[in-house]
């Protein structure tokens, strides 16, 4: 393994000259002790004057601010370390590439560890206090554990059955308004419509039921057609369900032989109930049990560690300086709700092994390889199809409960068809077929490509001032092409929303074209008596990076 | 033994045909209905008359997009999401053209070919006043959108004809958001107004007490896109490259052994399907006299529905499944809320589906 990386390192300079200094680095390092060490500062040193020689002639023409140099410094030094040495990482990437083959749990936590050091140097590069740091991380984790929770599901339907669904937002829908209905009060609030007063367990239950249900509506028909006939019915049916959120002929209706009236909200959105969790820290606008034990640790968590006017030895005055650890209520609130989702993906998680591995996921994989064998085999595959595309619904509706019932509010608007997509690009790049690719594919895709790029821009534009901002595609290209680059690259991440897209469009076709099976599409088949994954060749090693 | 035997065999076959029977009485009902309310004058002839011709004309857009999504499926055996976003890139390119040619001179070239932001009534564009322009923008669209679709499959598609039809369905997908989010990057997320609703001339024809209106650019959708269905009908069944197609279509291995060049059939296909989507994005948005970067995607599903309905890989499927969709559209208007009328043809669709699993023209393909 070690061999591969050597190789991998060492391709990137395969300059002669570069060749024998890099042995003589090794040489010294391999040494040990104060050479090695002696080495190494030596090497910072003049990498520092020589830094600072190029920051004097040249940088201070460039639109940079002040503090990006310390840092700019710090990573061309250490970039430039590695390029030129290589033994400093190699360890690392070896242990990274050792872990990687060892277990699915070990990909899962390095990918989430390098997720958290990408956004830990984000927020480093922003300037974000503690605060911010920790609410980064919970929102980009936040939307791990929901992508990672869909594509679990989906994964039941594509990975394991074979079914292919396009209408994942509907069914998610269908479980968050079922719950928001049950659950609303029997009285309708100022903007909001009536509900039927249902405790909550009983709500979320009847919105999993509810998405459930739904699915057996759309698998009745459907499960006859050819794959792409599904497809489309799929996506047509999620369109009906939006339109018929969206209608103002359901907004508010009253439900037959009961006088109740109730109804979807329309295109204005509907009420959430409030989230569990906040109870538990507030109860109306004080602090509750948990939060007055939490909220006061955490508001005062500053340590001094350098008073001010203290001096080293009396000689050098040393900066202030205060490890600042405050973490405000409601960011408290949303980390406590995380472990709640992390609970819920670990459910999901279990549950779908456990149906993978059970005789009934057996079969599921059977029809997924070839319905008509399995058919042959006496197998009811419609029945199995239809029972397995229910529980995935089921599924959905869970996971979107999940989702937006920590949000107060929700409106079809959420449920679009994109929203289909994200999921079908979280399964793709995890790898259909494997639990552990879904909730990797989930959390890639949350912070490469969903919470990446936002805060990709935020840190430069923060540093780089571009002057005006063009609004439009023409006013920023006619510069482009008189020479200027920068009002062009302004334009580009003033629209960095809708490059997100166009990077998620390419890497899907990309994976399509390279690595169709995704990171850990590899689908083992444990009732086979001849191991029939491909001998290992090549692995990808240190995914996730930022 | 023969009472359960024939009770067996009569609940097996009720139970097969459920759909269908509840399907025949709930359009035997809604026929009845709509006698009534003709006899009884709840619904006009005219006003009935004008949901057919609505109906016709957005058909008939929707099936002259459906043509090359079609196509596309049956020569190359996969569902193109990308479709859409080729309607929208030909549009978008056929209005800059359009527009460039009816203010040239009169206004800024930038934001007469960015589509900007100008008063349509001064630039006076319709069928009318400019017609060259109009004739010159369906062309541009039509070039603008095969040259695209060559290029997409070069880089896209071409790499993975051996692969599935679901891995090139999720690959088209790709295709959809990049293209759709560069004209959004290019153009901007604006819903602009294209034409001089004013100058296009509307036809009344009287029926009964009522009357119909059509308009000048409907008239043209109609007449053009009958015009290019029928080109397309005649190069399938008159030329030997719509008969290599129609062989390709119907079993590729034995039209290669044969000697079909299957590459070349496979560039005519994507320069046919391309061409016509094109077009029929300009028209489309002649129609409407709007249009923003989305309109093709949504569109799509309506098309992908009709599409199916008419049987995937169907030319002629495509096209009369597209005039059923437009006209199921808009005579649901007749029972049910506006909002409603784009769910009535998914259920439409869906209904057709229990009859027919393969869609209307199945069996038949290309031809």
């Amino acid at each position: 393994m070690s061999d591969r990386t050597l190789s991998r390192a060492g391709g990137l300079l395969d300059v002669p000259a570069w060749n024998a200094y890099r042995d003589w680095f090794r040489g010294r390092w391999a040494e040990g002790g104060r050479v090695a060490w002696g080495t190494a500062i030596g090497h910072l040193v003049v990498g520092l004057l020589a830094f600072a020689a190029v920051v004097s002639f040249d940088l201070g023409s460039l639109p940079i601010g002040g503090s990006l140099i310390g840092f700019l410094y710090v990573l061309a030094v250490a970039g430039t370390l590695y390029l030129a040495t290589a033994p400093p990482a190699e360890p690392y990437l070896a242990w990274l590439d050792e872990r990687w083959m060892t277990s699915d749990v070990d990909k899962l936590l390095i990918v989430l560890g390098h997720v958290s050091l990408g956004f830990f140097v984000f927020a480093v590069a922003l300037g974000l206090p503690f605060n911010g740091l920790v609410n980064s991380l919970r929102s980009v984790f936040f939307f791990t554990a929901v992508y990672a929770m869909m594509v679990l599901a989906l994964n039941l339907h594509w990975g394991y059955t074979g079914v292919f669904n396009i209408g994942i937002a509907a069914f998610m829908a269908v479980g968050v308004y079922a719950m928001a209905i049950l659950s609303g009060p029997t009285e309708a609030g100022v903007a909001g419509v009536a509900g039927l007063g249902l405790p909550l367990p009983v709500a979320i239950v009847g919105g999993v039921l509810a998405a459930a249900f739904v699915g057996l509506l759309a698998a009745l028909p459907a499960l006859r057609l050819r794959a792409d006939y599904f497809a489309i019915v799929t996506v047509a049916f999620s369109e009906i369900v939006r339109l018929t959120l969206t209608s103002q002929t359901f907004q508010e209706f009253t439900i037959p032989f009961t006088g109740i009236e109730t109804g979807t909200g329309g295109a204005g959105g509907i009420s959430m109930p409030v989230n569990p969790i906040r109870h538990l820290f507030f109860d109306g606008g004080d602090p509750a049990l948990l939060g007055s034990v939490l909220f006061p640790v955490f508001r005062d968590l500053r340590v001094q560690l350098i008073p001010p006017g203290s001096s080293w030895l009396g000689i050098v005055p040393l900066p202030e300086f205060t490890l600042d650890l405050a973490v405000n209520p409601p960011v408290i609130v949303g980390v406590a709700y995380l472990f709640v989702l992390a609970g819920g993906v670990a459910l999901f998680y279990v549950l779908l092994v456990r149906v993978g591995n059970s005789p009934f996921g057996r079969v599921l994989k059977a029809i997924r390889e070839d319905e008509q064998v399995a058919e042959a085999l006496g197998k009811d595959t419609r029945r199995f199809k239809i029972v397995a595309f229910m529980f995935g619904c089921g599924l959905m509706g869970l996971g979107g409960i999940m989702w937006h019932g920590s949000q107060g509010f929700t409106n079809p608007g959420a449920f679009r068809p994109i929203i289909t997509f994200y999921v079908w690009v979280a399964l793709i790049i995890g790898g259909a077929g494997s639990n552990t690719g879904s909730v990797l594919g989930g959390a890639l895709f949350a912070s490469l490509l969903w919470e990446g790029p936002t805060y990709l821009r935020r840190v430069v534009t923060n540093y780089v001032s571009f002057g005006d901002t063009p609004n439009a595609f023409p006013a920023a290209v006619s510069p482009f092409l008189e020479g200027e680059v920068l009002p062009f690259l302004a334009f580009l991440l003033d629209n960095v929303s809708a490059l997100r897209f166009i990077l998620v469009g390419v890497l899907l076709v990309w994976l399509m074209q390279r690595r169709p099976e995704g990171l850990l599409g590899h689908r083992k088949e444990e009732a086979a008596a001849v191991p029939l994954a491909r001998p290992a060749t090549r692995s990808d090693g240190g995914g996730g990076d930022e | 033994m023969g009472i359960t035997e024939s009770y067996a065999r009569g609940r097996r076959v009720l139970g097969d045909r459920l759909p269908v029977v509840v399907t025949a009485l709930l359009c035997g009902v809604l026929a009845v209905d709509l006698l009534r309310r003709l006899a009884t004058g709840d619904l006009g002839g005219a006003n009935l008359l004008g949901y057919l011709w609505e109906g016709l004309v957005v058909g008939l857009s929707i099936g002259l997009a459906g043509v090359g999504l079609s196509m596309t499926y049956s020569i190359l055996n996969f569902a193109n999401f990308g479709h859409g976003d080729y309607v929208t890139s030909g549009a978008f390119a056929g209005w800059a053209a359009t527009w460039a040619i009816a203010g040239f001179g009169q206004f800024d070239l930038t934001s007469l070919l960015f589509i900007g932001q100008l008063s349509t009534r001064e630039l006076g564009v319709s069928i009318a006043t400019t017609p060259l322009a109009i004739l010159a923008g369906i062309v541009v669209a039509g070039a603008f959108t095969v040259a695209l679709s060559l290029v997409i499959d070069r880089l896209v598609y071409r790499p993975m004809r051996d692969q599935g039809g679901i891995s090139l369905l999720i690959a088209s997908i790709g295709v959809a958001l990049a293209l759709r989010y560069v004209i959004y990057i290019v153009f901007g997320q604006r819903t602009r107004g294209l034409t001089n609703s004013q100058a296009a001339p509307e036809y009344t024809v009287a029926v009964g007490a009522g009357a119909v209106e059509i308009g000048a650019h409907q008239v043209t959708l109609v007449l053009v896109a009958g015009a290019l269905m029928l080109g397309l009908h005649l190069l399938l069944q008159r030329t030997k490259l719509g008969k290599a197609m129609r062989a390709m279509a119907d079993n590729e291995d034995l039209a290669r052994v044969t000697g079909i060049p299957t590459e070349r059939v496979v560039r005519f296909t994507w320069i046919i399907g391309g061409g016509l989507a094109g077009a029929g994005g300009f028209l489309i948005a002649l129609e409407r006299g709007t249009m923003n970067f989305q309109f093709g995607w949504v569109l799509l599903l309506l098309i992908f529905a009709a599409v199916i309905l008419g049987g995937i890989g169907s030319v002629y499927g495509a096209m009369f499944g597209g005039v059923v969709m437009g006209v199921a559209q808009n005579l649901s208007l007749v029972w049910i809320p506006n909002e409603f009328s784009t769910v009535a043809a998914f259920a439409v669709m869906i209904f057709v589906l229990l009859f027919k699993p393969e869609g209307i023209f199945s069996g038949v393909t290309t031809a």
